[in-house]
């Protein structure tokens, strides 16, 4: 049944691309914190 | 005897590790309650649909996914606005619009691509050129350039009046598109294999179903849009430090330049 | 100095710089004219051409506008002069619409030219009824075009990646044109039994376009050149 391919991918693509979008922005996050003193960092 | 010792340098606490704090967290785990619900009810508890049968289950994903795109583009708008109108021209704003920008336009992207995944399901094609769709590939291009403005070379201020500026002439560009793609396919209606407007009859479970992943995505969004926006923050930050240094780095240069040069001719002086 | 007094300077001035340099009649129209030909290598069938003739017209109309402008502002930025108004104090609206109608007035001679092209490559033919609807569709087109093209031009101008960025700019703010345009002359034209009135509410069209591009391009142009 190809229909079941297509809506798992379809899960699996928005999810996957999410994830992805997530993760960069806090591994960037986290790499550049190590630079920036606290006083700097509003949201803390 | 005691000693006058100088001031000690006060010791640099160790720097957070991120950009999270306990709002985000809990921002977070929500934001995977939520989607794990969603997983659930769109995949498995709800029905299939009476014309779409299975097909269903992707709208569960897909319209939350173009909902997250057009809350992020009026943000971006209304930020640009608030940028450009105020008196004090706060680079938050720039830099929130900014971030959201960029998550509608991958949002957007994945929006595009799963709906054709539905559409080939639906319509047995993977594009029409209907007035909808039109529009949504126009708007990812549209967004494609907002970003590619952000980039351009310049003060962060600078950015932010060319983005901001970009960013409200995209708010007038996207209606006259839709208008006339509107005009335009409406005189081509055996275009259209089957209603865009998606008027499928929905029970409740289903209604549900999308409210879970509407609401989910929201969550996601929130949860993005400020990791993002303290991340442009820090990198503003890095970049006007590195800025500093160069310049003092050239001055100190100079002035050691000027010093030696004197030393040199120093002894007539 | 009352805007429009200025822009009427600006206009003649750069029009004058193209009279000189004569960027459109050495670059841009052989280009346009190149764009047609190709057209026909590609879609190698009379009547596929002659159906979409119009199109093809609007087409290569748009891609020779990023060559035009591009040039046009090369100009400019190479030797500061933007900069140079700008410092003076010239008002940004001035300079914008004085620019705007220069390229529009280059626009009208580049879309005669295609038009004649048309005629001569793809068959087309101008029927009487349709001249007026014809000649105003291309109006307000180019009044919305040369709006858009002197936004984005002057913005992309100072920059490496103009050659990308203009076009990435432009084309999808110009969609409205595109579609409108082609619809419009199609109907004046005759194309695929299209009727002349079909074609005025594309007019009206393309109007609220150029009136929202001409006021909102005018208001940003400033800022957005500015720096």
């Amino acid at each position: 049944m190809e229909d079941a391919g297509f809506i798992i991918g379809s899960y699996v693509l928005t999810f996957a691309t999410v994830g992805l979008l997530a993760w960069r922005y806090v591994r960037v996050g986290r790499r550049l914190a190590e630079q920036v003193p606290d006083e700097d960092k509003y949201w803390i | 005897m005691t000693t006058t010792e100088p001031t000690p340098q006060r010791e640099k606490s160790r720097p957070s590790s991120g950009t999270g704090t306990r709002g985000t967290r809990i921002l977070g785990i929500s934001t995977i309650v939520a989607m794990v619900w969603l997983v659930a009810f769109g995949l498995g508890f709800s029905p299939a649909d009476r014309d779409q049968d299975e097909a269903v289950r992707i709208l569960y994903v897909h319209v939350p996914t173009i909902w997250v795109a057009y809350i992020s583009f009026v943000v971006t708008a209304v930020a640009s606005g608030i940028y450009l109108f105020s008196k004090r021209k706060s680079l938050g704003w720039d830099r929130l619009a900014g971030a959201s920008a960029e998550i509608g336009t991958v949002f957007v992207a994945v929006t595009l691509v799963v709906g054709a995944l539905w559409g080939r399901l639906t319509w047995g094609v993977f594009w029409q050129w209907d007035a909808r769709l039109t529009t949504t590939a126009l708007l990812f291009v549209t967004y494609i350039g907002y970003l590619a403005v952000r980039r351009l070379d310049g003060t962060h201020e600078q950015r932010a009046r060319r983005s901001a500026v970009i960013g409200l002439l995209a708010v007038l560009e996207i209606p006259l598109v839709h208008w006339s793609v509107r005009l335009w396919r409406s005189l081509h209606q055996e275009a259209t294999v089957l209603d865009t407007d998606g008027n499928t009859d929905m029970d409740g479970l289903m209604l549900f179903s999308l409210f879970v992943g509407v609401i989910a995505f929201t969550l996601l969004y929130l949860w993005l849009v400020l990791h993002r926006t303290r991340t442009m923050a820090m990198a503003d930050i890095l970049e006007d430090r590195g800025l500093d240094q160069a310049l003092a780095d050239r001055r100190a240069e100079s002035d050691e330049f000027d010093r030696r040069a004197g030393t040199a001719e120093g002894g007539a002086g | 100095m009352n805007v429009w007094r200025l822009a009427r300077l600006v206009a003649r001035k750069d029009l004058q710089i193209e009279w000189n340099s004569r960027v459109l009649l050495n670059q841009v129209l052989p280009f346009a004219g190149v764009t047609m030909v190709i057209f026909a290598f590609a879609l190698d069938s009379d009547a596929v051409l002659e159906r979409v003739a119009p199109g093809l017209v609007w087409l290569a109309t748009m891609f020779s506008m990023l060559v035009l402008v591009q040039r046009t502002f090369a100009v400019e930025t190479d030797d500061g002069a933007l900069d140079a108004l700008r410092v003076a104090g010239t008002d940004a609206r001035a300079i914008f619409l004085g620019k705007a109608m220069s390229l529009g007035a280059q626009l009208l001679v580049l879309e005669a030219v295609l038009l004649l092209a048309a005629v001569v490559l793809y068959r087309q033919t101008v029927p009487v009824g349709g001249a007026v609807l014809l000649v105003t569709t291309s109006i307000s087109a180019t009044c919305g075009l040369a709006a858009v093209g002197t936004l984005y031009g002057g913005l992309a101008a100072g920059f490496r990646g103009r050659e990308t960025l203009l076009p990435l700019l432009t084309l999808p703010a110009v969609a409205p044109v595109l579609i409108g345009a082609t619809r419009a002359v199609e109907a004046a034209l005759g194309t695929a039994g299209a009727v002349v009135s079909d074609g005025w509410p594309w007019v009206g069209l393309l109007v609220v376009f150029a009136v929202a591009f001409g006021v909102g391009g005018s208001l940003a142009f400033g800022p957005l050149i500015d720096e």
